[in-house]
């Protein structure tokens, strides 16, 4: 788990070294907490019940988080939730510290209320996250899929933040990753200063949703 | 599970012990006890029922909406889907439908995401968070913006495709159809009956609901 306040313009690129990574993450406005990720505004103002180059991550209060510049992966899941110690028991078997040292299993739940305690935030700032790396398709009956094998290895996505963010992720494996055996793959985590943001930036311009949430989001830095 | 699974209520309104015409643009938070049971009315047909429920000793034990629909491994609610919290309990239990397809991804309309998705200048036009922050600002439970998270949207309908596009269509939901569910526990039922006019949630026509409660 991990949290990291990315500084507006910057990118943070996740790279899926393995295959097969999840990284759960919520994402709040830095200099106010209050503004946070609602992925059913991201989800209604695009159109899209997916994720990839191109989208913005939307707050509660019309501005973009972040923008997806780069994406090698092509499907990032915003429906599917992240696990919890129930789930990881029925799913994996009890596994405890005192028998399993460090590498007691590690629910999502938890290493977000961890990460985000870190914060002075809880419970109540818990919002629906974003899965990057996976894929969970919708039939027309409403039926969800998890789709394996969406992400190879060396797959990447860039993130680059619109506002000061505060990044809360972690690489706990999704909830409904069929592998019977808990194994979370690693992912490489780099920030890096964003070349100047276009007029005709792919993301800012990809709706007209997005030319709107740009303005407002620009107005907090005037 | 499917997008609907109809079935009918044997209750009879005449025995509620809560029995309420909600108007549009208004907002309605009440408790529903263990083994109560809650039934939404779309008095008129289409109307967008924008609804959160709290575990009402715990507010930060809320209804969950990724948590709910990865359960049941479905986007849309209907007869037998379990509305759970973010703790992992059962808050209510859907026990009767007459309309099917409920949204669980839409979320409520807000000032500042009706000016991303309409226009700029729309800022004033009413909508269900502004009637969520009311509400709460005047009832005694001390619940504040952090409270306000993803909602349900009771009547409306947001088909999501196999390639993951996702849009407001016309509703499938007629006059009188409704929809009842009992509590697994003590709730807070906090509700705002959308005056959204930008959409065609509310067919552009935000209407009416019935809200009624029996032990």
């Amino acid at each position: 788990m991990w949290s990291y306040v990315l500084k507006r313009h910057h990118i943070l690129r996740l790279t899926d070294l393995q295959g097969g990574a999840n990284v759960g993450t919520m994402l709040y406005n830095r200099d106010h907490f209050l503004e946070r990720l609602n992925l059913p505004d991201t989800l209604k103002a695009q159109h899209t019940a997916k994720l990839t180059t191109g989208f913005v991550l939307y707050s509660d209060m019309g501005r973009l988080l972040c923008s997806i510049v780069a994406d090698s992966c092509g499907w990032h899941d915003p429906l599917s939730g992240h696990s919890n110690r129930k789930l990881l028991e029925q799913k994996y078997g009890p596994s405890r510290y005192q028998e399993a040292r460090n590498d007691f299993y590690r629910n999502a739940h938890d290493q977000f209320l961890i990460e985000l305690g870190k914060w002075g935030l809880g419970k109540p700032d818990l919002v629906a996250n974003v899965n990057f790396f996976s894929k969970v398709t919708v039939n027309e009956q409403g039926s969800m899929q998890f789709v394996p094998n969406n992400s190879r290895p060396g797959d990447y996505v860039e993130l680059r933040a619109e506002m000061n963010v505060l990044v809360i992720l972690n690489t706990c494996p999704h909830p409904m990753d069929p592998n019977p055996a808990y194994q979370p793959r690693p992912v490489a985590l780099m920030v890096y200063p964003s070349p100047p943001v276009a007029g005709d930036d792919e993301c800012r311009t990809s709706c007209e949703e997005n030319v709107r949430g740009s303005i407002l989001t620009d107005a907090l830095f005037r | 599970m499917s997008a609907l699974i109809y079935h009918e209520s044997k209750l009879d309104p005449a025995n509620a012990i809560h029995d309420h015409v909600l108007p549009s643009g208004l907002g309605w938070m009440h408790e529903i006890k263990a083994g109560q049971t809650f039934r939404i009315v779309d008095l008129e047909g289409n109307q967008a029922v924008d609804t959160l429920f709290y575990n009402a000793h715990d507010r930060a034990d809320r209804y969950s909406l990724q948590d709910t629909i990865r359960a049941q491994g479905n986007i849309y609610l209907t007869t037998g889907s379990s509305l759970l919290s973010s703790e992992g309990s059962v808050l209510l239990t859907i026990v009767a439908d007459t309309c099917g397809r409920h949204d669980t991804l839409g979320g409520a309309c807000a000032a500042e995401s009706n000016q991303v998705r309409y226009a700029i200048e729309k800022k004033h036009m009413h909508n269900c968070r502004d009637t969520f922050l009311l509400t709460i600002a005047e009832s005694a439970g001390g619940y504040t913006k952090r409270d306000v998270t993803h909602n349900i949207n009771f009547f409306m309908n947001v088909p999501v495709t196999p390639e993951g596009k996702l849009t407001f269509a016309d509703g499938v939901s007629d006059k009188g159809r409704y929809v009842e569910m009992r509590a697994e526990m003590d709730v807070v039922c906090l509700i705002s009956n959308c005056p959204q006019l930008n959409n065609p949630c509310n067919a552009y026509n935000p209407t009416p609901v019935r809200l009624l409660i029996w032990d």
